[in-house]
């Protein structure tokens, strides 16, 4: 199947400005779909998007969402972090992702930039476990307070649901 | 004599009251914990996650066309809005282009869906400042949008609506005669219910500068939709993203100015006018042709090939058993559903069920400028604050 090629014309420009300023915080660019995900590095993360936020040439002034991601097999890096920006002015969507390793899941908080930051960050640690240095109310919000892990995580599969039409030593393999 | 006047005018003492889970004046699973002086707030402690089923870990263990179910669930008043922007997601990840016609029905079943979700958060206002008649016309209304749900898909309420690629089914007759019905006889029955409150001096004291919020605080706080619009930003995702086929439409984005509980009832009522325009336009100009793309690897084949054919047979089985092709990607879509932008985040590795999968819930990303925006008023404002913000209990908690 193919895959129709969107063309971003603002992209090389945004992503120009970026790494005039940033020059080795910015690790990689790339498209995805409609699109440009910049990766950087996540001391820079609160610089970034202060930058993006009150540039006025940038002007990625709302936050969309943000969320927690976990790839137990990426050496370094195996907690991450998106954040979606959105230009309403110039229609202008952007999302930028920072990588971790799971010994420092230390994140500075976006809270203070945004409000609206601070329940999606809440709910992240909920599910992820991240550590948002510096936001001002950091408890578990979906799932009850005793809780004692993260969920989401990978290393907790959901149950099968007592089907076992799929038990392949059934079938003789 | 100064010591002693300490002593006797002691320090100001707050009342807690805990207003919640189940309370019957919040219509769903919320918790508040009002710290109160007298009648007015001091301050607020909203506490959430009483329905929370856990979305997002699910769907990491179903195929792609199981996770349609689960998004009926997130705003139920909406369901099939939630159910489209899912599959336009599926969509845009396998690079499917859908036909004209199956666009412009699922435009028809979105906006009715929109407006069965306005009638409700408008009526509920309604009621909770003490005007109960309104309601009950309106809801029969609902009823007639909700029969004719039923006609195209079977469901009323989560209706699992819509397939990946397109339509399951075409509208029968009987869902055009009833669609024509609707259409014909709303405006008058929408017409009755603003005169009851419209202009209702009772009405207007009670919602006029009442929970009102800033366009600049309501952009930092994440506000989208209906909400946002009250108080005078112009963002609809229908317009600034258009997806399935919506900027063929001609509709207007109806906008406040004080952001206030009266404001949000004003937009959500044009809302629905906007929303009848463009059910008119799309059953006017509804073009021919099929009502779903050409991928067999998601679309389930007729039934008779299936007993017939040896590929349709293969396709079934892989469809029904979740074993698809899905290519490796990374998208996000979204949608204008009854609350705000509503977005689906999805990362695939190539396997039968996302690698992850993130809803962008607009109730619960403004439901925490709550506690700001009662903050100094009575109770029952409160009460009437909430409801006109329409916090959708399935939709704050996934």
């Amino acid at each position: 199947m193919k895959i129709a090629e969107i063309e971003i014309p603002w992209m090389e420009e945004v992503v120009e400005k970026l790494s005039q300023r940033f020059d080795d915080g910015i690790l990689h660019v790339e498209q995805a779909y409609d699109l440009p995900v910049v990766v950087i590095a996540k001391q820079n993360l609160i610089e970034v998007l202060t930058f993006l936020k009150s540039d006025s040439d940038m002007g990625f002034a709302f936050l969309t969402t943000l969320c927690g991601l976990h790839i137990p097999g990426y050496e370094g890096g195996e907690f991450g972090m998106m954040y979606q920006l959105h230009n309403m002015h110039q229609n202008r969507r952007l999302r930028i992702k920072t990588y971790m390793p799971e010994s420092d899941l230390d994140v500075p908080t976006v809270s203070n930039l945004w409000p609206t930051a601070n329940w999606m960050e809440r709910q992240e640690y909920d599910f992820f476990g991240f550590n948002f240095v510096g936001h001002p109310d950091l408890r578990r919000i979906l799932n009850m307070d005793e809780m004692n892990y993260h969920p989401l995580r990978k290393q907790y599969p959901l149950e099968d649901l007592g089907k076992h039409d799929k038990d392949d030593a059934k079938f003789g393999r | 004599m100064i010591e002693n006047q300490n002593i006797l005018t002691p320090e100001k003492e707050y009342t807690t009251l805990n207003l919640g889970p189940t309370h019957p004046a919040t219509h769903g699973i919320f918790q508040n914990v009002l710290k109160m002086d007298g009648e007015i707030i001091v301050s607020n402690e909203p506490t959430i996650g009483y329905i929370h089923r856990a979305f997002e870990k699910l769907a990491e263990r179903r195929p792609y066309n199981q996770i349609a179910p689960i998004t009926d669930r997130l705003n139920y008043c909406s369901a099939p809005i939630n159910n489209m922007g899912w599959h336009m997601t599926v969509e845009k990840l396998i690079g499917c282009e859908v036909p004209k016609r199956a666009q412009y029905i699922r435009v028809i079943i979105m906006e009715l869906a929109r407006i069965a979700d306005h009638i409700i958060c408008d009526s509920v206002i309604g009621v909770d400042t003490g005007a109960l008649s309104g309601f009950l016309y309106i809801f029969q209304e609902r009823e007639h949008i909700y029969e004719i749900f039923e006609e195209v898909c079977g469901a009323r309420l989560t209706t699992n609506t819509g397939r990946i690629g397109g339509m399951e089914r075409d509208f029968s007759p009987k869902a055009w005669e009833k669609l024509e019905y609707f259409v014909q006889h709303f405006p008058e029955k929408l017409q009755e219910f603003e005169n009851l409150l419209l202009r209702n001096r009772i009405f207007m004291d009670r919602t006029i500068n009442v929970g009102a919020i800033s366009a600049e605080r309501a952009l930092a706080y994440g506000f989208t939709g209906p909400n946002l619009r009250a108080a005078g930003v112009d963002y609809d995702v229908r317009v600034m993203n258009p997806y399935s086929s919506y900027e063929d439409f001609d509709f207007q984005i109806p906008v406040g100015t004080n952001g206030d509980t009266y404001d949000r009832f004003m937009v959500r009522l044009e809302e629905m006018k906007q929303s009848l325009g463009i059910i008119e336009q799309a059953m006017k100009n509804m073009p021919d042709g099929a009502i779903h793309a050409d991928v067999p690897a998601f679309y389930l084949p007729p039934k008779e090939e299936v007993y017939s054919k040896m590929e349709a047979l293969i396709y079934q089985f892989k469809i029904v058993m979740g074993e698809m092709d899905v290519p490796k990607g990374e998208v996000y879509h979204a949608v204008e559903g009854g609350n705000g932008e509503l977005g689906f985040y999805l990362i695939s590795d190539g396997g039968r069920t996302p690698f992850r999968l993130h809803f962008r819930r607009p109730c619960f990303i403004y439901y925490q400028a709550y506690p700001e925006m009662i903050k100094g008023s009575m109770l029952s404002d409160a009460i009437l604050t909430m409801s006109s913000m329409n916090v959708i209990a399935g939709e704050l908690d996934a």
